[in-house]
């Protein structure tokens, strides 16, 4: 009886799991579907789930009118470089919060988070001047920099977690086998958060690779990334579905492809040190 | 050469004073043990030698140097810790050369003393595997063999069996008896177990909120110890302490008397009492004893001696074996 109730549960959850996660999974199907269809039927109401006429046409187009190899070179080396640089200012912050913590360690990573918190809207304007009289507005560098300091503090946070959970001893012998204190990061404490930093180093690509509003607001034709290639298929001549749903498709391809691939490593990043 | 000398060495944190003022001389080779009950300050003071803690003042000197503004990696100690802390993301070998590494020692040095520290240590059929498929015996070696490849001026242990089963401390006790037998290092060794102190030291240095209480052989501690607080501490089970004296043994404050100086009598004796508990462990019998106008005492008795619980018996202290101490607990001499 009491195994035909948990068959029964069990049976319960899976479907509503099923179900929530194809109701969060629906708008990126429906955009990949959508970008397979011409601009007709992209538009036809009732709406039809699957092409009526399967096509390729919107891709073609999508990249010979915009150049999506170099907004997708933009992408990756303002994803990749914010997070590099990230890992260099967030690992030596980390450790030094995590092993050398002083009364306002604590206050110092809430206020971190807290700066999460604002509206970034609000510090757009002396941002762009910044940038303007730093010759820094639609540069790489410029947008690397910016997505770096907005994601800082998040990863900082996250190492901050995983080293907590390494113990003192480890790194106290490692004092005493002689190592000064690089060489006590690089050889002991960076390879034993390993995963943790990989995880760190998804997130923040992921997050990097998806930002908006400030790769919108910094940037022109130079260092636009794919999110600037996507808005731009809103245009004032009115929206082309099939296209901007090409488009959406490309740019969100090859981040879903990571994110599926290290969805194990992720998921085990995020709810690390949850449970002990 | 690795002699260790503290001079005035107080240590607070925050403001809380751990260690008030602390002067003690450990010579080159000795095997010393800092023994107290847990939160005495003998890991802190061991960490302040290592370097691991700094100072508030005073100064440590390894072999007439001081070295109390040194970082760890600059006084030339080893150090092995309670949980081992073993680098897992190395194979054993690595983990026994990371110190020679860090020092810049030329790979043949290298391989040469890590299988020299291996035999020593019956760790060579180990040296690819991780400290995770080692047993705990097994890992402390690893972790003695960390140790012993830099040949240091001394070594430090922090409670380094405690976490291991009964059976194998008692094994790595004479291990590390042997191992400082065969290196004559100097070795400062910290535990709240007795019996490794009483076993393995040369000097022992008993500690009691920060203080050492008394500095010496295991067998003067045990055979005239310096007050109450080491009197209660040293020896297992611990020393009867009588306080005030009973009639006819006037003089002192408090008398102390070591369970196995009492004389068990079925006939005749000074203190008539009443067995409470009988612990027969074969080789020794121990009695938990009420008595009258004393309260209770603790006596032992070499092999089997046939008194169970509530029979009736006569005790009687060697008189030349009965411990004095006044007022203030001070030993009485």
């Amino acid at each position: 009886m009491a195994r035909a109730v948990s068959v029964q549960k069990k049976w319960t959850y899976t479907v509503l799991v099923w179900i929530v996660a194809l109701l969060i999974f629906f708008p990126i199907l429906w955009t990949i579907l959508t970008s397979f269809k011409t601009e007709g039927d992209a538009i036809l109401f009732p709406p039809a789930f699957f092409p009526p006429h399967w096509t390729l046409e919107n891709f073609t187009e999508v990249q010979s009118r915009s150049d999506y190899f170099k907004h997708f070179f933009n992408s990756v080396v303002i994803a990749g470089g914010s997070t590099l640089l990230a890992l260099i200012i967030a690992v030596p912050a980390a450790w030094s919060m995590a092993f050398s913590p002083t009364r306002r360690t604590k206050d110092i990573l809430m206020w971190m988070l807290s700066t999460k918190m604002m509206p970034a809207v609000g510090v757009l304007v002396p941002i762009y001047l910044i940038f303007k009289n730093l010759n820094l507005l639609d540069t790489l560098g410029g947008l690397t920099i910016i997505l770096m300091l907005i994601n800082l503090p998040i990863v900082i946070w996250m190492l901050y977690t995983y080293f907590k959970e390494i113990p003192v001893d480890i790194l106290e012998a490692c004092r005493m086998d002689g190592a000064v204190l690089w060489k006590e990061i690089v050889y002991v404490l960076l390879p034993m958060a390993v995963p943790g930093i990989a995880s760190t180093m998804l997130l923040n690509i992921i997050l990097a690779w998806n930002e908006a509003f400030w790769t919108l607001n910094l940037t022109a034709a130079g260092a636009a990334p794919l999110t600037a290639f996507i808005a731009s298929y809103s245009s004032p001549e009115g929206l082309f579905w099939a296209k901007l749903s090409a488009a959406s498709t490309m740019a969100i391809a090859p981040i879903l492809l990571l994110g599926w691939f290290s969805q194990r490593q992720l998921v085990r990043g995020l709810t690390f040190g949850a449970v002990k | 050469m690795g002699s260790i000398i503290l001079r005035n060495v107080r240590k607070v944190f925050g403001e809380v004073e751990v260690i008030p003022n602390v002067d003690l001389t450990i010579e080159d080779g000795e095997f010393v043990v800092f023994v107290g009950p847990s939160g005495c300050g003998k890991s802190t003071l061991l960490r302040l030698i290592a370097g691991l803690e700094d100072v508030t003042s005073g100064a440590i000197e390894i072999d007439g140097v001081d070295v109390a503004k040194e970082p760890p990696a600059r006084r030339g100690l080893s150090m092995v810790f309670q949980s081992y802390a073993l680098y897992p993301h190395m194979s054993v070998r690595s983990n026994i050369a990371f110190p020679l590494k860090m020092a810049g020692v030329s790979r043949d040095v290298i391989d040469s003393k890590v299988e020299k520290a291996a035999s020593t240590l019956n760790l060579t059929g180990y040296l690819d595997r991780r400290p995770g498929q080692l047993s705990g015996g097994q890992r402390q070696r690893v972790a003695i063999g960390r140790a012993i490849v830099r040949e240091p001026k001394a070594f430090l242990f922090d409670e380094p069996l405690s976490n291991l089963d009964a059976a194998l401390r008692g094994q790595m006790r004479i291990e590390i008896t042997q191992l400082h037998q065969t290196l004559a290092t100097t070795m400062v060794y910290v535990t709240h177990d007795q019996i490794e102190a009483m076993t393995m030291a040369d000097k022992i240095v008993v500690l009691n909120a920060g203080n050492i209480e008394q500095v010496g052989t295991p067998l003067e501690l045990y055979n005239n110890p310096a007050n109450l607080f080491v009197a209660g501490f040293i020896g297992s089970p611990r020393m009867n302490l009588l306080t005030p004296p009973p009639p006819g043994r006037d003089g002192a404050a408090t008398i102390g008397i070591r369970p196995e100086d009492i004389q068990l009598s079925t006939e005749a004796g000074e203190w008539p009492g009443k067995v409470r508990i009988a612990e027969h462990l074969g080789s020794d019998t121990f009695f938990h004893i009420d008595v009258d106008d004393v309260g209770a005492i603790t006596a032992r008795a070499p092999g089997e001696f046939a008194l169970s619980a509530g029979d009736a018996v006569w005790m009687t202290p060697n008189p030349e074996r009965i411990h004095r101490f006044d007022g203030e607990g001070k030993a009485l001499r």
